[in-house]
């Protein structure tokens, strides 16, 4: 069936409801709404509210709520309505979800997931765009998932869902409804920590997720043309990460470039620069470069071209590569 | 029904046992039998020989930095008494008579406090949460688990404890609300101690009282004597049968007073006066209740020699199997982060096993 990602999200949702009783959604609007991006469209009318759970306007008390669901063996997925929202929520995924495996040795692990829409390029209110993966990929014990595509997005969150530690699963909105996709129904599962190529090159290896990995084809695509090989390594689970596909594909081609929506600062794409460095020095044919958002506040609409990396930019990033 | 008769909002309070000990009103007192209150008794003394120990271990460096719960041991056992093995437990960092209540073994509890981990796994079948550190985080988790009970139409109840000063965190109206708009089938009980390390009551609220807030929760609250061990008893047995019977949550606030300091780190002497301690020493709750004991012929000086033995043995007991644990290894750890250890974290697993072998461990 041809869908969307969100439309990919709700069969995720609709299809782990149905095969498994202990998963429950909660949320804002999640209900009748069906979620402001509609991801649980028609889900309260199939499960019943008692399943589909609007909850009061409160972050940190649904992931709070979550946590404490998970004790009498509930799988619950939470939905936070913008991932700007999520921070009075911090508190419960850092020191609670992420730390109760270890708190308890395992007796309490917290198989829970956190569902929020991500990241710019939506002209959206403020609040609405940013980028702040890196603050959660610093969480021991919390699993980060972006998908980048729709049948990406429905097999991860399936995984994700059947996982036995926390996930936080970003939902770039610009992707949302940006493109269809065959999605098979019933869907498996996609592993969690393993990468993807996305696409096969010789001469660099372009290192990016979610909203990034449509506009680095497009870059890859148009230097193709210039007789540049890209390879694009699509991280999925930014943490933990898989190593082993990013350094495979350094050695083999030698150059890395690194690309993220995000602010640079801190970012994860330095601590894959670190590692690259770390590990596959000898096989650089140039400096790790990173093509990131600049280290301010995403501006809002008329602004935004300011902050939001585009293509172009990548296919800068290629041509400084490559001519090193 | 106590939720009806003592309403906070007019200033009453529930007291069974007056600070002489004597029964206030006879036809409030919960029907315990002789060996029921024996019981209490024998786990206020136990609560009491063992948070003096865990003092004396901290001085020596024995432990780590510990929250003393002398004065509380009413508040925590009478909540604790009522707990039956279908409920959940969500309790907080100051809580070692509720622990003990509802059969955690205190070597455990000891551990966790020496540093370890460890020591907060609850024995196969007890339904309890591990203590919460980060003030009322535990409020909107019991909250949840409320919810889950519902859904999966169990009929049990979930306690949730917490000290005055979590009343001031968002995480005590998320999760209250939470319990009100669900109907879940909590029992919030605040201790409320009157200080936040520093912080006096009257800093956390301009509330008359905590027990007040669960109108605006739209359950019922309750305001209970808490050095008096049978009103907190009657007060959270109350508020867990109306849970169990799908009456939805209810808020008590046990009134009481840190004897001691915040923590072993705290020198409760900068902010306050010794004078109000004073005060307080003479509402101790276990000479109240011993009184009470007496009064029903369950209680003379045979007794409290042979309460004094078995709860000083239990907790030297309780302290060499605490000690004779041993140590978290590496791997324990490491492999606690995620069910399965990630490649590059068995790296680093490896980098501290190298590192430990070259220091020798």
């Amino acid at each position: 069936m041809m869908l969307t990602m969100v439309q990919a999200i709700n069969q995720a949702l609709f299809q782990e409801m149905e095969h498994d009783p202990r998963v429950v959604l909660l949320g804002e609007d999640v209900g009748l709404d069906g979620g402001v991006f509609r991801a649980t469209d028609g889900l309260f009318q199939k499960f019943g509210g008692e399943r589909v759970m609007d909850t009061p306007l409160a972050e940190s008390g649904i992931i709070g709520a979550a946590i404490g669901m998970t004790a009498l063996g509930l799988r619950p997925v939470a939905e936070i309505q913008f991932m700007g929202f999520i921070y009075p929520a911090f508190n419960q995924i850092l020191s609670h979800a992420a730390r109760l495996r270890n708190r308890t040795r395992g007796r309490f692990p917290v198989p829970l997931v956190i569902r929020t829409p991500y990241g710019a390029g939506v002209r959206a209110l403020e609040h609405h765009s940013e980028s702040t993966e890196a603050l959660f990929c610093q969480i021991p014990g919390l699993t980060v998932v972006v998908p980048s595509a729709p049948a990406e997005a429905k097999g991860l969150l399936l995984a994700a869902i059947r996982a036995d530690d926390p996930v936080l699963f970003l939902e770039p909105s610009r992707l949302y409804r940006a493109e269809k996709e065959e999605v098979p129904e019933p869907s498996a599962e996609l592993p969690l920590r393993k990468a993807r190529i996305v696409r096969e090159g010789r001469d660099l290896t372009i290192v990016a997720w979610g909203a990034m990995i449509p506009a680095a084809m497009k870059a890859a695509e148009a230097a193709a043309g210039g007789g540049v090989s890209a390879e694009i390594v699509d991280l999925r689970t930014l943490s933990p990460f898989d190593e082993d596909a990013v350094l495979a594909s350094v050695g083999k081609t030698g150059r890395a470039l690194i690309v993220h929506e995000a602010p640079r600062n801190c970012g994860l794409g330095a601590e894959l620069a670190a590692v690259i460095a770390e590990k596959a020095l000898l096989s650089l044919e140039a400096p790790v470069l990173r093509i990131t958002g600049p280290d301010i506040t995403v501006p809002l609409g008329k602004s935004e071209d300011y902050y939001y990396v585009g293509f172009e930019q990548i296919a800068r990033g290629i041509r400084r590569l490559m001519e090193f | 029904m106590l939720f009806e008769r003592f309403d906070p909002l007019r200033g009453e309070r529930l007291q069974i046992l007056g600070e002489d000990g004597r029964v206030l009103g006879s036809d409030l007192e919960p029907a315990l039998s002789a060996d029921e209150l024996r019981r209490i008794y024998t786990l206020m003394v136990l609560t009491r020989v063992a948070d003096q120990k865990a003092l004396k271990l901290q001085r020596q460096g024995r432990f780590g930095t510990f929250a003393s719960s002398l004065g509380h041991e009413a508040c925590q056992v009478g909540a604790a008494f009522g707990i039956r093995p279908d409920d959940w437990v969500f309790p907080y960092f100051r809580d070692m008579g509720l622990y003990l209540t509802i059969g955690f073994p205190l070597a455990s509890y000891f551990h966790y406090w020496m540093g370890n981990e460890a020591g907060l796994v609850s024995p196969a079948g007890l339904n309890l949460f591990p203590l919460a550190i980060t003030v009322a985080a535990q409020i909107p988790q019991a909250a949840g688990a409320g919810m889950a009970a519902n859904y999966l139409k169990k009929k049990l109840a979930v306690l949730a404890t917490f000290g005055d000063g979590a009343t001031s965190e968002g995480d005590f109206h998320e999760g209250l609300n939470f319990a009100g708009v669900f109907k879940t089938p909590n029992v919030f009980v605040c201790y409320n101690n009157q200080w936040a390390i520093s912080t006096p009551r009257s800093r956390q609220t301009a509330s008359a009282t905590m027990a007040q807030k669960a109108s605006a929760y739209g359950f019922p609250g309750l305001l209970v004597d808490g050095n008096d061990v049978l009103a907190v008893y009657a007060a959270v047995r109350e508020g867990l049968e109306r849970a169990r019977t799908g009456q939805g949550p209810s808020l008590i606030e046990a009134y009481t007073y840190r004897m001691g300091h915040h923590t072993t780190s705290d020198d409760a002497a900068r902010y306050r006066d010794g004078a109000e301690v004073k005060v307080w020493e003479a509402r101790d709750p276990l000479i109240r209740f011993r009184v009470y004991m007496k009064g029903k012929g369950v209680w003379d000086e045979a007794y409290e020699k042979s309460v004094a033995e078995k709860t000083a043995a239990d907790v030297e007991a309780a302290v060499v199997e605490a000690e004779a644990r041993p140590s978290a290894a590496p791997e324990e750890i490491f492999a606690s982060t995620y069910k399965d250890m990630p490649p590059g974290l068995a790296a680093q697993l490896a980098d501290l096993r190298d590192r430990l072998k070259e220091d020798g461990r």
